[in-house]
């Protein structure tokens, strides 16, 4: 079936199943790689985009279901990685195998963006569908942080 | 740090890592260009430098380009072996640039990177030798190149900084490469000593960080290559079991489907890397796979296997720990007749169950079989053991398969043996295409080779000291690996005048492998706890126990007086609070906990702080240092908290996120680093050291907070609470 995708202000025609999970369009039709597949039943956040300034996880939205909505993912995020959030992971290495961090760092920048300076609690509460297997939650909260503080 | 970047390009010519082979490919970045390290403006990929030896680079402005041979899976390994040659070659960081090794190169030209194997917290403290001597090596032939061309001596030229000079002369590393690399030493220079260092021992940023904020680090599941099918593969849900039929037609006419695959068995029995019986679904997408995979028909012949289960290797160990062990080491006078003679026994009986590694990426690998070459991206902790077992399954001569780096996402000690390196090429060469594999998280967690479980009696007869003078450990290991229940009580640092270690094994059908520090993992709950039990029943404060259990380990009594230096540890503290310590020394690292903890009188359990203190012997990045503590900590909690593989049938249940738990960022609580450094020319290491010590120190509390000893895992399964 024919669908057509707004991803990071582009459009993309994709011909895929309607029920096709949007995390295997991202990754497998157009090509960003950015967004990761970790569990595909909505329990890790590696795969977490935005969707009309919501984040959501992909692998838990089909291709159909987003049709007509504004789809961002990391590759979108900024241009040159210069999103606070961005410098702030940068500034405080935040990621070791990085394998999830695309997913931290849309959910970081969702939270931040209707929470402009968040509390631990309320940092905690909005990460929890976020897993990293490295363990850099100390240095995630740390950044988020540091990210409000540069006006995220 | 600086933090402005230019990283979103593609490459159109991929190269492959350090060996400057060129591929036909249009890779979105690659190792090569991936690495670029925050490093400011005006960087752009390293080109038309000059090779001086194996491990290095120099181009024309002075940039280094240093081949990392090892995995970066997140440990920081890419920036200590970086760091390590920087400290010899004697340039500004900013100049370093990163790219992976060649595994090809390695095995066509005698070894040159020695071993390119990534785990047990080897590189650093095993691997500074040869890597600092490359650097030192290259060193030493630029201001050779300096002498010669300005007439002076050797011993007259200085090189610093990236900048060679003698007398009013001076130029940079890059004016004098070209000669460098022509200049054969008579004799290797010695690499520094501490003391001497210069960058070692400060704080160095990863060099990996801008690639993972973007999205454009590459991982094997990321790979694409032109005209790639994707497949997706079941293995026997029972391990050891096999492929007994399955039904093609039913699903050939789905979308997209290619082929439909057996996947034989290479052995008998299995060994780690030998593939197993599986089903695979090539297709155009992963999704497409992935969906007539789960509707393909397969009948298992599930074999013995089947009748496994942890509940019955649990009753079967249970009635083991009564009996006098088969396997017996490390014995120290003989502690039998003492504890028949009798007097105050101390006993204490502990278990963990399987666990599982479950990297954040799931495996991956991508592989293109073609008539004169295979091309390799795959999950792995070793490129060449990978370039190897490719070779062998394709039937190839090594020299023409390469195996390209690509970051790690996770791995954990699961990177060293997995087959689906394997399944990979076998399917590309059956196909004719290049083909990805992807395990979904499900199949990665029923085919992982787990972390074994552990049963462990302790029996103890005290002194009128109070202090043990005979003492049995008794462990209880699955067959697999039994080994790895060794670690930490063949070994007990305790000076106990008479000390026996025995060992059981119990069947099982489950494969087994290192997860990050195998062995100590399990056995830090098991003697860590006992060793307070001991204490506690002779009237001794668990630190001062412990202190005088070490007396004259000098690596022990540094941190444990380190411990008692800024821990505050107590065991005074009001009902429902509770401080406990541990120490474990694994990996050449001897390191202690302690855990602070609040339990409500129903049972709530709070951490509220894990203090890590470690001897390492040195430590070369105290930054990269501390968060691996960090991360260990919460490799070990989430274990110890919520843990544990539901084995019932033969088979791994409770295969994803839903069911197998781990921390997450509410769960994880305030982590203190603190380095006792001996110093004493000895090593240890820091990627998985930090993680034993924690969950006995946090079961040791728990027992100060509530009065109940906490004698399995996973700690929250038990009831807390306390009046």
């Amino acid at each position: 079936m024919k669908l057509s995708l707004t991803v990071n202000g582009a459009t993309h025609e994709v011909d895929v199943e309607p029920e096709t999970p949007l995390l295997w369009v991202l990754r497998d039709t157009i090509g960003l790689t950015g967004t990761k597949y970790g569990c595909g039943i909505a329990q890790c956040g590696a795969c977490t985009v935005h969707i009309d300034g919501q984040p959501a996880k992909a692998c838990n939205v089909n291709a159909a279901a987003a049709v007509g909505r504004k789809i961002t993912t990391i590759e979108g995020l900024s241009p040159d990685s210069s999103h606070p959030v961005q410098k702030a992971w940068i500034d405080l290495t935040v990621p070791q195998c990085g394998y999830c961090q695309s997913g931290q760092i849309m959910a970081a920048a969702a939270l931040l963006a209707r929470t402009p300076s968040p509390t631990d609690s309320q940092i905690d509460e909005a990460m929890a569908g976020n897993l990293c297997r490295c363990g850099t939650y100390i240095q995630i909260r740390e950044a988020i942080h540091a990210a409000a503080k540069m006006g995220a | 740090m600086t933090t402005t970047l230019s990283r979103r390009f593609f490459l159109t010519t991929a190269v492959v890592a350090g060996g400057g082979l060129l591929l036909g490919f249009n890779i979105p970045t690659e190792a090569e260009a991936a690495l670029a390290p925050v490093q400011g403006e005006g960087w752009k990929p390293p080109v038309g430098g000059v090779e001086i030896n194996a491990w290095l680079t120099i181009d024309p402005q002075g940039v280094v380009t240093i081949r990392i041979p090892h995995t970066e899976m997140g440990q920081g390994g890419m920036t200590s072996v970086a760091q390590l040659v920087a400290e010899e070659l004697n340039v500004p960081w900013r100049n370093v640039r990163a790219v992976f090794a060649d595994a090809n190169r390695n095995v066509t030209r005698g070894n040159e990177y020695q071993d390119m194997s990534t785990g047990g917290s080897n590189l650093v403290r095993n691997r500074h030798p040869h890597i600092m001597q490359a650097g030192a090596s290259a060193r030493e032939r630029l201001r050779e190149a300096a002498a010669k061309r300005w007439g002076v001596s050797r011993a007259d030229v200085k090189a610093e900084q990236g900048m060679l000079s003698a007398g009013g002369k001076s130029g940079s590393y890059g004016e004098f490469a070209s000669d460098a690399a022509a200049i054969k030493l008579a004799e290797e220079p010695k690499i520094k000593k501490y003391g001497d260092w210069w960058l070692l021992g400060k704080d160095v940023p990863r060099m990996d960080v801008a690639v993972k904020v973007n999205g454009s680090a590459v991982y094997p599941i990321d790979v694409r290559v032109p005209g790639m099918a994707y497949a997706a593969v079941r293995a026997c849900p029972v391990p050891g079991g096999k492929v007994k039929s399955f039904d093609a037609a039913a699903i050939k006419d789905r979308p997209g489907v290619i082929a439909v695959i057996e996947l034989k068995q290479t052995k008998d029995k299995l060994a780690n890397t030998d593939m197993r019986s599986a089903v695979a679904v090539v297709a155009d997408s992963f999704y497409r796979a992935k969906v007539a995979l789960d509707l393909l028909p397969i009948e298992w012949d599930f074999g013995p296997g089947a009748q496994n289960s942890y509940a019955k290797m649990d009753s079967a160990a249970r009635a083991l720990m009564g009996q006098e062990g088969k396997h017996a080491e490390e014995v120290r006078g003989d502690p039998r007749p003492i504890l028949a003679a009798g007097g105050k026994t101390v006993t204490g009986d502990y278990s963990r169950p399987y666990e599982t590694h479950v990297p954040m990426s799931p495996p991956a690998a991508v592989a293109d079989v073609k008539p004169d070459r295979i091309d390799v991206w795959s999950f792995t902790q070793n490129v060449q053991a990978t370039l190897l077992l490719a070779a062998e399954q394709a039937g190839r001569n090594p020299k023409d398969v390469f195996v390209h780096g690509t970051f790690q996402g996770g791995a954990f000690g699961n990177g060293n043996a997995v087959d689906i390196t394997r399944q990979a090429v076998e399917l590309s060469k059956q196909v004719g295409r290049p083909v990805k594999v992807i395990w979904s998280r499900e199949e990665d967690t029923a085919q992982a080779r787990s972390r074994p479980p552990i049963w462990a009696r302790f029996e103890a007869v005290l002194g009128d000291d109070g202090l043990p003078k005979a003492m049995i450990s008794r462990a209880v290991a699955e067959s697999m690996q039994p080994a790895y229940a060794d670690r930490g009580l063949a070994n007990m640092p305790y000076t106990i005048p008479h000390y026996r270690y025995e060992r059981h094994v119990v069947p099982t059908n489950i494969p087994v492998g290192p997860n990050r520090a195998p062995g100590n993992n399990n056995n830090g709950f098991t003697i860590e706890q006992f060793a307070d039990e001991l204490a506690l029943a002779g009237g001794w404060d668990p630190l001062e126990w412990r202190l005088k259990m070490t007396e004259g380990n000098e690596r022990w009594q540094r941190v444990l007086l380190k411990l008692k230096e800024v821990s505050g540890f107590t065991t005074k503290l009001p009902k429902g609070t509770g401080m406990g310590i541990a120490v474990i020394e694994s990996h050449g690292a001897t390191v202690g906990a302690c855990a602070t903890v609040e339990v409500s009188r129903r049972g709530a359990l709070s951490i509220e702080k894990i203090l890590i203190v470690s001897n390492t012997g040195y430590v070369i990045n105290p930054r990269a240092a501390t968060e691996q503590v960090k991360g260990c900590v919460a490799w070990e909690l989430s274990h110890a908290l919520y843990g544990g593989l539901d084995v019932r049938d033969g088979r791994v249940q409770n295969t994803n996120f839903d069911s197998y738990k781990i921390m997450r960022m509410p769960d994880m609580p305030t982590v203190e680093s603190v380095f006792a450094m001996s110093q004493d020319n000895w090593w240890g290491g820091f990627g998985e050291t930090a993680g034993p010590p924690t969950p006995p120190a946090v079961a040791n509390a728990i027992f100060f907070a509530t009065g109940k000893r906490i004698r399995s895992t996973p700690i929250l399964k038990h009831d807390l609470k306390w009046a």
